[in-house]
């Protein structure tokens, strides 16, 4: 069963389903699995179930890292149920594949899912109305479901939801086809600025996140895990650790089998009553390592390596044309290489479960952008049945793709299993940036052949960085299909000779998905580059843009040896259609007063990129003021075309957000690795924006479209770095080509 | 023996002076409300207030919260202007960070109760917000204080 077109569940057949036939099973199962929506009297859906005293509750499956997601997927299903959003309860889904990907990354939440919960509600709505009709003896099409009940007008009958359910419950489903979904404008939740559900809880301390949960009688763990990745434990000595009040005990955690996966790196856990306790307790542990060949990794030389190897031809990704030709009858030739470092996620709270391990299974609560991934990963731990873990999920302190890696909580459950006792782990802060899965380091050249009015006619871009296809495969050195199609082999451009080139890179470090992933060293290149071409042009950067992109069409990609990834949707219903990339374009000129900005010199200019990702259309307009080696930002424009959205004001939230956290990338965030080891460990070194540095306001403009909903978490930050180098260069004419800026600016 | 008052209440504590008061707040009381980031005091979302100003707790031993007063999110219960001018502008993401955030905005306006944007920057910027609501969050501490967006 393919659960991404998994429709509305029939309750039997879901029954069947997720717990095989028999109620014996179903007896022995049910408990543990059942959701307050599964076990409500009314319950034509995983997704939803209605009880008698007129509770409607609502399963938000997806994890809430900022995003809304847990609010705005139930808000949909009250809005298209007619419930009132007062009388629903909304419960965060354990991780069960019998509610689809709850992989809650990707940008993809809406996306995936609108259709298949406004199904189910709006067949509960359609039942709730039969049901109705059946009481009152009326035809169904004369009652119409308003604000939690069913009212019959001509006879000016009413019932309430709940008094419907269990006559609800005996219908038979309605036809898919049979039903009738809400216009846009009988929303009632829908884009109308309702506060997310954990919002008070949120403002008063009360948000329950992976670091506050707690199990009885649990301990809690600080693990020392290799400093240089993939090391191994040779010896330790923890007899003046035991010493320490409060420390019970210490254990060791294996080192994972290659390739690592998201299985725990292995180390020595100091367990304790309080983390306090194990903090201090781990201080005084001495442990010896075999460093392995990782030791030798430097992360500037490597990022060199990479640079280098960008200026070697690589395995063709992406061709048409023939870009030699279009070199040799070039007007002129523009080359240039650009390079970003590894990075950090540095969510606010450090990874942090809690795991308890009895009678052969594992019960946890974990910060987790993925609690499916926790129950592999867990029971592959443990050699148990992923079914015998049930993972509830907490709100997350922010994920950015670092808590889709369940690593943590299969340390909690492996620590648990050892001492008999649930355990929860805590990552420091030190923890956490010293052994992450690092965004990936990227070097990149790119070559344009100018005609004599300076727009290109052939273009090469070459891009050489680790892949994440190591943690899958660690003797991977190319990059993933995914990695290249986010706007690399992808780039929309109106050049009849265009070519893609991969080189390979060895990888010394876990490599992961970071917020935009591979999007952000593309976008960082390609839209720097093409600001350089305006620049030597004489044409205005916008107007050039607009030239390279060409008129509006969709544009049919094809890369060379793979299928188009366009996350994971097909070409027909997400197009690659420039006309959407030059509304954003023309919108952010606009709202940015942008033929009129100021032009650029004594510190203070503009700059510009625009960027398709994650089927989104973002084009961004910053201001800068640079002031010795500090730059402010007092305006940053960004206008947005996401598709049709569901919450306006969370979509206006997430491109906010994305102007900082793009800030923090383009400005000052950055790894490095000497002798194998992470040289930043906390805030101090491991730099990211504070208010003062962040831009001051970031205007969002929204576009107002029917098509399909898009992605809006990841898709504003890669335009961001560029738009930022730009307005640098406008400002100071200093060109600067290697992330973080601020390195090159203060040079 | 310390002695200490917290959210009014009066506290004995006979542990390791040496404990930040954090790990005492977040694993003795239970009031999680609290969070560590990064317990090197270069983050803010451990701040509480400490005799009525804003302190990071991850910073502060028992032994110098001694006879002191402490308060925690937990106190405000929702009330607080901060708090609810927090709410009016729909400030958090994640919300990991904003107990942090509304602690130290609490004792900025307790200090300025008519605050600049350069009182703003400077209040604030020990307290990091990775999801960036810090747009909303100038917005939020103006509209707590009355002042002019």
């Amino acid at each position: 069963m393919s659960e991404n077109t998994l429709h509305v569940v029939e309750r039997r057949a879901f029954l069947k389903y997720t717990f095989g036939a028999g109620a014996l099973i179903l007896g022995t199962h049910v408990e543990a699995f059942a959701s307050g929506a599964d076990t409500a009297v009314f319950h034509p859906s995983v997704y939803l179930g209605i009880e008698p005293n007129g509770t409607v509750i609502l399963i938000a499956h997806r994890s809430e890292m900022g995003t809304g997601s847990k609010s705005t997927l139930p808000m949909i299903m009250a809005d298209e149920l007619e419930a009132d959003w007062k009388r629903v309860k909304v419960e965060q889904a354990i991780g069960d594949e019998k509610y689809g990907s709850q992989n809650t990354d990707g940008s993809c939440s809406i996306r995936d899912f609108v259709e298949i919960i406004r199904t189910a509600a709006a067949s509960a709505r359609t039942m709730l109305e039969q049901a109705a009709a059946q009481k009152w003896n009326v035809p169904a099409a004369e009652c119409q479901a308003k604000n939690h009940f069913v009212v019959h007008t001509k006879s000016n009958k009413k019932a309430g939801f709940g008094e419907l359910a269990t006559a609800a419950s005996n219908l038979p489903m309605p036809d898919k086809k049979s039903l009738k979904l809400k216009t846009d404008s009988e929303f009632r939740y829908i884009n109308k600025n309702v506060p997310v559900v954990d919002q008070q809880d949120l403002c008063e301390g009360k948000g329950v996140f992976g670091m506050d949960a707690k199990m009885p009688n649990m301990l809690v763990a600080s693990i020392e895990h290799s400093p240089v990745y993939g090391g191994t434990l040779v010896s330790f000595d923890a007899a003046e650790t035991k010493k320490v009040a409060g420390v019970r005990d210490v254990v060791t955690i294996e080192r994972f089998k290659p390739p690592h996966n998201f299985q725990p790196l292995g180390g020595v856990a100091v367990l304790a009553d309080t983390y306090w306790a194990a903090l201090q307790g781990r201080k005084k542990l001495k442990v010896e390592w075999n460093l392995g060949p990782n030791a030798s990794y430097d992360s500037d030389r490597y990022r060199d390596s990479l640079v280098a190897a960008a200026r070697q031809p690589g395995k063709i990704v992406r061709t048409q044309g023939n870009v030699e030709a279009g070199f040799a009858s070039a007007a002129k030739i523009h080359e240039a290489s650009y390079s970003t470092p590894l990075l950090s996620h540095a969510p606010m709270e450090p990874p942090a479960a809690v795991a308890e391990f009895k009678n052969g299974k594992v019960v946890c609560h974990a910060a987790t952008q993925n609690p499916q991934a926790v129950q592999e990963t867990v029971a592959g731990a443990l050699g148990i049945d992923k079914k015998d873990v049930t993972c509830h999920v907490t709100l997350l302190g922010g994920g950015f793709g670092r808590k889709s890696k369940p690593d943590y909580v299969a340390e909690a459950a492996l620590l648990s299993k050892k001492v008999g006792r649930p355990v929860k782990v805590i990552w420091s802060r030190e923890d956490d940036i010293r052994t992450d899965f690092y965004h990936s380091t990227a070097g990149m050249y790119v070559k344009a052949g100018l005609d004599a009015g300076g727009k290109p006619t052939s273009w090469l871009h070459r891009s050489v960085f680790p892949s994440i296809g190591t943690t899958f495969d660690e003797k991977a050195e190319y990059a993933m299909d995914l990695e290249m199609g986010m706007g690399w082999n992808d780039l929309p451009f109106d050049i009849p000779n265009h070519q893609a080139e991969n080189g390979p890179a060895k990888n010394h470090i876990r490599i992961g998905w970071l917020r935009a992933v591979a999007n952000v060293y593309h976008a960082f290149a390609i839209h720097s580059f093409v600001d350089e071409l305006a620049h030597l042009a004489g044409k205005d950067p916008v107007e050039y843009a607009l030239s390279l992109i060409g008129p509006g069409r969709k544009i049919e990609m094809n890369p060379v040896g793979m299928k188009y990834w366009n996350h994971n949707q097909d070409q027909k219903t997400f197009p690659v259609d420039t006309a959407r990339l030059r509304n954003v374009i023309d919108l952010v000129a606009q709202k940015s007063n942008w033929a009129n900005r100021a032009k650029g010199g004594n510190g203070h200019g503009w700059g510009f990129a625009a960027h398709r990702s994650f089927l989104t259309y973002v084009a961004v307009a910053t201001e800068v003021k640079v002031e010795g080696g500090r730059v402010r930002i007092p305006n940053m424009h960004i206008a947005v075309d996401a598709g049709k959205t569901y919450n306006e004001d969370r979509v206006l939230a997430q491109f906010e957000g994305a102007g900082v956290f793009g800030t923090s990338i383009a400005m000052m965030s950055e790894i490095s690795v000497k002798d194998g080891k992470v040289q930043q460990s906390n805030f101090h070194n491991y730099n990211v924006a504070r208010l003062p540095e962040a831009p001051e306001t970031v205007h969002v403009h929204l576009i107002k479209s029917d098509a399909p909903a898009a992605g809006v978490g990841e898709p504003g930050v890669p335009p961001i770095p560029p738009s930022i180098a730009n307005a640098i260069f406008a400002a100071t004419g200093k060109r600067l080509r290697d992330l973080p800026l601020r390195k090159g600016l203060r040079a | 023996m310390i002695q200490l008052k917290v959210n009014g209440a009066t506290r004995k504590f006979e542990g390791d002076p040496e404990m930040p008061l954090l790990w005492y707040l977040r694993e003795l009381l239970e009031l999680t409300g609290t969070k560590y980031g990064c317990g090197m005091g270069l983050c803010g979302a451990c701040t509480v207030h400490v005799d009525g100003k804003a302190v990071r707790s991850c910073q502060t031993t028992m032994a110098s919260a001694a006879g002191k007063s402490v308060v925690t999110i937990e106190a405000l219960k929702g009330q607080h202007a901060v708090q609810k001018a927090w709410m009016a502008c729909n400030v958090p993401q994640c919300g990991y960070c904003q107990s942090g955030q509304i602690m130290q905005a609490a004792a900025l306006l307790k200090e300025k109760p008519k605050p600049t944007d350069k009182d703003i920057d400077d209040a604030m910027q020990g307290n990091i917000c990775r999801c960036g609501t810090y747009q909303r969050i100038r917005k939020a501490v103006k509209m707590a204080a009355g002042v002019r967006a």
